[in-house]
């Protein structure tokens, strides 16, 4: 089998923070040695509660700040590194769409010129990169009769995100990160948005990273999903796994907080309480101990790594993992 | 705006902010406070620049014994100074120097206080910081302070107060483009920028600048009048223009003598002054309210 469209390896992001003098250096540890691989075509979604290091991933892929550890590798070769990938090419195979759609799009430029500009950077002659424009607003359902000579401010947050969306794909990408770019919307408009996606992940056979933290949404898009908690992966796995299949308890606790129309799936686990530790000094062993309801000695003493549980189905969690010692995964091994 | 022209050009980009800033200047031309302060200054400064033309009489010519006329007299419009020199004709001969002292140590202080602030703003981290705490060390002293000891020091002329206003009008504005700069950085559109591979200089130039210009600029404009009193008190203080140029700073101090016996005339000089730092000021307010659409 070739190797997989992207892969990430043990990322690390630390940001130190501002220290008091004569005290140590504290530093948060945004995103702690992330792996995961994205193949050609797929949409992988993204989850986890805001700071969980969803964001800091997406920008660290993009290359907006630079890791402290670990490998991106593109096609199989390193990005950045002599004999791999040069960072414009890498540029041009990865782009993003912000949140925000109104601060992502600069005031004074019209909406081509703001969708010409990327192409221009990469060398393409002015009438190409306005031909190319044009045709990407057609793509994202705009006239550009209509649109092009546009300013952001005479336009909708759903056709401003529109053009977000045509300017990331000016490039003409492979791989699309989509930073909760659903999320500002409202309903109708998202929905619309998201068909919009899907047509043109399939008609320019795109892959998508797909950032949320809105479930039904990911749940609807993604064909896996990566479940985020403090920096750390703590269960990946197909769509129908994840949300069929739960392994994690905090991934349960996320879906149990997920509402639905459905009231034969009314919530019934009480919701997760309190906030997320501090990310500067992250309790021992296992992350989420803390607010976990299956919390045993082992979560403390040591920290639980990802097993596969099911082909393609990942989970960090001593409960789910036979031999770990958890008084859960001794039931389950006796049980099987 | 042009910096130095680069390998590669964007006349889209060119063509958008065209009509972004003709847009202004048709908001501009409804703002009837700002269109009279804007007739006002250019009928002062065509004045200035025409003098020998508008002019009625020779501004150094006097006569003793048509000394300190008042308004209205015969052959002396606005009355004559304490040398029997026409007013009207002294002060458009004055507004020469006294608009070049206003306007051009904020031009100068524009380019070089706006340059630093970019560069700080958008740069960040420890250049920030040296540029900008080297910046604050001549902001803690006051205006005239600065001004009177800068020129002092580089001794009297019109040369050397350009050169200490252009040092007082450097601080102000550099902080001002920083932390325009350092809001606009921090802006989505120009993580895209990065994220599109774009270097840092074209990111200041199709990005930046047009996002920061407009509010530096309107800043600027506003410093015009604090030059103009300022560089009249260099005058007056012997520091800035010296006899028997016309400057209305200087003539304000001269004519001080002859407050009692020609109060209005006396008080000429800095009518002007009044009247064209306030049209600066509400021509520069008239450009801020005609730039703020965005939102």
């Amino acid at each position: 089998m070739s190797a997989p469209l992207l892969q990430v390896v043990d990322l690390v992001k630390r940001f130190p923070l501002k220290a008091a003098p004569f005290r140590r250096r504290a530093v948060v540890h945004a995103v702690d040695g992330v792996s995961f691989d994205l193949a050609a075509g797929e949409t992988l979604g993204i989850v986890g509660e805001s700071g969980c290091g969803k964001s800091t991933t997406a920008r660290l892929l993009m290359h907006l700040i630079e890791p402290d550890e670990g490998r991106i590798l593109l096609d199989g070769r390193e990005v950045g590194r002599p004999n791999g990938v040069p960072m414009a090419a890498a540029r041009r195979a990865m782009q993003m769409v912000f949140q925000d759609s109104f601060a992502s799009l600069n005031p004074r430029l019209t909406v081509e010129a703001s969708i010409a500009f990327a192409p221009r950077v990469h060398g393409v002659a002015e009438p190409e990169a306005r031909a190319r424009a044009q045709d990407l607003l057609r793509k994202v359902g705009l006239d550009p009769a209509r649109f092009a000579a546009r300013y952001p401010h005479e336009l909708s947050g759903g056709q401003r995100q529109r053009i977000n969306i045509a300017r990331a794909l000016a490039l003409q990408p492979r791989i699309v990160i989509l930073d909760e770019a659903v999320s500002a919307l409202d309903k109708s408009v998202e929905a619309q948005v998201l068909n919009l996606l899907m047509d043109l992940k399939r008609e320019l056979g795109l892959t998508y990273l797909f950032i949320s933290h809105d479930l039904n949404v990911v749940q609807y898009v993604s064909d896996r999903v990566m479940v985020m908690y403090l920096g750390k992966v703590v269960e990946i796995g197909p769509v129908e796994r994840i949300y069929g299949a739960t392994a994690h308890p905090y991934t349960r606790a996320l879906l149990s907080a997920m509402p639905t129309m459905d009231p034969a799936h009314r919530t019934a686990a009480p919701p997760l309480q309190g906030d997320p530790p501090n990310p500067i000094d992250p309790p021992s062993g296992c992350r989420f101990r803390t607010r976990c309801p299956f919390a045993e000695e082992v979560c403390a003493a040591r920290e639980p790594l990802l097993q596969t549980i099911d082909p393609a189905h990942r989970v960090a969690c001593h409960a789910a993992a036979a031999g770990s010692g958890h008084s859960r995964a001794t039931a389950l091994a006796a049980a099987a | 705006m042009s910096a130095a022209a680069p390998s590669m050009d964007f006349p889209v980009a060119a063509a958008a902010a065209q009509g972004y800033w003709q847009g202004v200047f048709r908001r501009l031309l409804r703002d009837k406070v700002a269109v009279a302060c804007a007739l006002v200054l250019l009928a002062i400064l065509l004045a200035a620049i025409f003098a020998p033309y508008v002019a009625p009489a020779d501004p150094a010519k006097g006569s003793i014994l048509k000394r300190l006329q008042p308004i209205g007299a015969e052959g002396f419009p606005l009355g004559s100074d304490e040398l029997g020199r026409d007013m009207l004709s002294r002060l458009i001969y004055g507004g020469r120097l006294s608009l070049l002292m206003g306007i051009s140590p904020v031009v100068f202080a524009l380019a070089i206080g706006g340059f630093l602030g970019i560069v700080a703003g958008f740069v960040g981290g420890r250049l920030n910081t040296l540029i900008m705490r080297t910046v604050d060390v001549f902001f803690a002293f006051p205006s005239v302070l600065l001004a009177v000891a800068i020129s002092g020091a580089l001794g009297a002329g019109i040369a050397n107060a350009l050169i200490a206003l252009t040092i007082v009008f450097i601080p102000p504005i550099a902080r001002v483009a920083e932390s325009v700069t350092t809001q606009v950085r921090g802006l989505d559109f120009v993580e895209a920028a990065r994220a599109s591979g774009a270097g840092a200089f074209t990111i200041i130039r199709v990005h930046i600048l047009g996002n920061v210009l407009g509010p530096i600029f309107v800043y600027a404009t506003s410093l015009v009048s604090v030059s103009m009193i300022l560089a009249a008190g260099l005058s007056f203080l012997g520091l800035g223009t010296k006899p028997p140029d016309a400057e209305w700073g200087l003539m304000l101090n001269t004519l001080r003598t002859a407050i009692y016996i020609q109060p209005w005339v006396a008080a000429l000089p800095g009518v002007l002054i009044f009247v064209v730092s306030i049209s600066f000021n509400l021509l520069s307010d008239g450009l801020r309210s005609a730039m703020d659409v965005q939102r």
